[in-house]
């Protein structure tokens, strides 16, 4: 008996040892069945919103195999800051970039820009004509020229200078130019490169006045170039999912959209340093007024020094903010959402903050109506505030914000909203499943690379997309991609992303919010006789 | 085992809410690490870029570098989730509680709320030097000075196994 007790005490003894080493084994069968629980129900909400929403199409490749195919000849119009970049986005840079850029990567690690530089696609072509009114700047872009720091190598030639314009486009060798110079020289450079049978890449925006889109316009579709507007927001990956997006019918019906600028320093204001070597002798300042109207030239000395610098303060040689930002944010939408040419435009705003004697609005609001598309698209535009307002197209199931201070928390993403309001997704907000509070679609490219963007400004761009973008992954500068795919249309007889057709429609838009300010009145589109009444 | 306090384990009381502490930080590990790994778009850079104070350069030199940056997710990933089963069932808790230790104090000293440093990222609550995080520390110094897996938990049989 006794024996007998003994052993059940063993065994109540091994079994509670058992139970006391296994007490907490439940605690992981609970924390597991949890788990289970809530992954069961993210991916449930995540199939109820993406499934009939967004089909997960991964990003355009990189690499289209088309720049090994023949080699071109380039010619560069205009070597200012825009013309600079776009070179290196052919794959030349002075040596005194390539030293500051590898020298910052160096002290600051996060500062991404040469490698991205370095690690670019080699697009098969060499610099060999420099157009620029600037002694300093024709020989910085000939010093690009030569630069064997780049990802091709040894560069085939180094480019030569041309004083003229006209002069670059007589040299039979050169297949295509690059048109960076103030807008005032785009229209005849242009027309005069594409009769010339040069393919263009021409900045935006296309041209200063609505009479010169059109006639850039005819040229090129007479001439059959390449051309391709320097918007290189068309190469950036958040704008074609967001296309998609709004092509699937996730917005519901849009009747309304807010483009949005705001800026807040001197040089976001184009206050731009004004060169200590520039002086008569080091540039060509007949030449640059050329285009404009005789009784509106000035003499050199230090207003024209001014100008000359910082050009797009005047409307003699620009549109200030019409065809400088609300152009990429105009061509973005239009990418976007296909709206073409409005049928009314009117804008309004004044030199507000920055009294330094440009004519130029500083605070500027325009807006675009389209009847047929019943919407309206505003744009709103301050130097002198930096609010991050970012861009919202809003519909009636929907609203994507885009940029901005909640624009999906990464570089140029953007968040996918529903409406309380929505039909669409009534049933799913009364369910649960859809929390009006919180983004139903968040974009947010390269959200595991890390950038150390540090300027206003640099942020501004960035923030658009206009600074860099991402492809497979990878940072990719979009301007790099854009100058690609114009060389590459060049040789496959494709037409680019911002041909000739879109490129009208920003310039239209553009000229029509220009002509409003400037005339006081709503202006119209006449798409048959083509023209702005 | 060394450093049993023999009163503890008789204390029911004291013993079952030390445990109690170290399964709930245990959870609290394992969900951290196992969203993180669920995760294919968390990384630790966030957290990193954000550092300020002593471990700052240290921090700005593991997110521009690609290896070092996913060594820093792989660790965290996974050395929450192993530190988060060990110490909810009690196996090898004792040592797993000083790496757990290891990590908040890290965490930190990354981040550490003090007087003057500012935060890109709203912290979830209000701290001044202490912070959730070396409260935490403090409760796994706790957790391995007054070690219970060898009384509940899978330790338990260790330890038998090494008595008998």
């Amino acid at each position: 008996m006794g024996k007998n007790t003994n052993k059940e005490n063993g065994i109540n003894m091994d079994r509670r040892e058992i139970l006391k080493g296994l007490a907490t084994v439940p605690v992981l069968g609970l924390f597991l069945a949890n788990l289970w629980r809530k992954m069961r129900r993210d991916t449930l909400k995540k199939s109820n919103l993406l499934a009939d929403l967004v089909q997960e199409k991964s990003a355009p490749a990189v690499i289209s195999g088309l720049s090994d195919s023949r080699h071109l000849n380039l010619g560069i119009i205009g070597y200012g800051g825009r013309g600079s970049h776009l070179i290196r986005g052919a794959g030349f840079a002075t040596k005194g970039w390539t030293d500051t850029v590898s020298e910052n990567a160096r002290k600051n690690k996060l500062d991404k820009q040469f490698k991205t530089y370095m690690t670019q696609e080699d697009l098969n072509c060499t610099l060999v004509g420099v157009c620029d009114l600037f002694d300093v700047r024709a020989e910085q872009a000939i010093d690009a020229s030569k630069n064997e720091v780049r990802s091709g190598g040894k560069p085939k030639a180094t480019a030569k200078r041309y004083r003229h314009y006209t002069e670059l486009l007589a040299n039979d060798d050169i297949d295509a130019v690059i048109v960076a110079t103030p807008d005032h020289w785009h229209s005849r450079i242009t027309i005069d490169a594409a009769k010339a049978g040069k393919h263009v890449y021409c900045e935006k925006g296309l041209t200063r006045t609505f009479d010169e889109a059109i006639k850039v316009y005819d040229t090129v579709k007479k001439t059959g170039i390449t051309f391709q507007l320097g918007h290189q927001n068309r190469q950036v990956e958040a704008n074609e999912k967001a296309k998609q997006i709004i092509k699937q019918g996730l917005l519901g019906k849009i009747n309304l959209v807010e483009l949005a600028t705001n800026r807040n320093s001197p040089w976001g204001a184009w206050v731009w340093g004004i060169h200590p070597e520039g002086n008569e002798k080091t540039i060509d300042w007949k030449t640059f007024q050329e285009p404009v109207e005789p009784k509106k030239r000035i003499d050199f000395g230090e207003e024209a020094l001014k100008r000359f610098f910082r050009w797009r303060c005047w409307f003699d040689y620009g549109t200030g903010l019409s065809g400088d930002l609300l152009s990429h944010d105009f061509d973005a939408l239009n990418q976007i959402m296909d709206i073409g040419i409005p049928k009314y435009a009117s804008s309004s705003g004044g030199i507000y903050y920055y009294k330094d004697g440009r004519d130029v609005p500083d605070v500027w609001n325009a807006t675009f109506e389209y009847p047929d598309k019943d919407l309206t698209v505003l744009y709103s535009a301050t130097l002198s505030s930096n609010d991050p307002r970012g861009n919202r197209i809003m519909g009636h199931d929907a609203t994507m914000q885009m940029g901005g201070q909640s624009g999906g928390g990464s570089v140029h993403g953007f968040i996918v909203t529903a409406d309380s309001e929505s039909t669409q997704y009534r049933k799913r907000i009364e369910d649960g499943i859809i929390n009006t509070k919180y983004p139903i679609y968040t974009y947010s490219p390269g959200s595991k690379q890390i950038d150390g963007v540090t300027s206003a400004t640099s942020k501004y761009f960035a923030n658009k997309g206009l600074l860099y973008t991402y492809r497979e992954g990878k940072r990719v500068d979009p301007t790099h991609l854009h100058v690609k795919d114009w060389l590459d249309s060049i040789r496959s007889g494709g037409q680019p992303k911002c041909n000739i057709e879109v490129a009208l429609h920003e310039a239209v838009a553009c000229h029509m919010a220009t002509e409003s300010y400037l005339k006081g009145r709503r202006m119209e589109w006449d798409p048959v006789k083509r023209r702005i009444i | 085992m060394s450093g049993l306090d023999s009163s503890i384990v008789k204390n029911k009381c004291q013993l079952y809410g030390l445990v109690t502490l170290r399964v709930l930080i245990g959870w609290h590990f394992l969900y951290e690490g196992v969203s993180k790994l669920i995760n294919p778009y968390w990384s630790s850079a966030a957290y990193l870029l954000d550092s300020k104070w002593l471990f700052s350069g240290l921090a700005e030199t593991i997110v521009s570098d690609p290896v070092l940056l996913s060594i820093s997710d792989s660790v965290n990933m996974w050395g929450l989730t192993l530190v988060g089963v060990s110490l909810l069932l009690g196996l090898f808790s004792r040592y797993t509680a000083l790496i757990g230790m290891g990590f908040v104090i890290l965490y930190y000293l990354f981040a550490p709320p003090f007087l003057g440093l500012e935060y890109s990222k709203p912290g979830e609550g209000s701290y001044l030097i202490v912070n959730k995080n070396l409260i935490e520390a403090c409760a796994l110094w706790i957790i391995y000075s007054f070690p219970t897996s060898h009384v509940i938990g899978l330790d338990r049989f260790l330890s038998n196994q090494e008595s008998n």
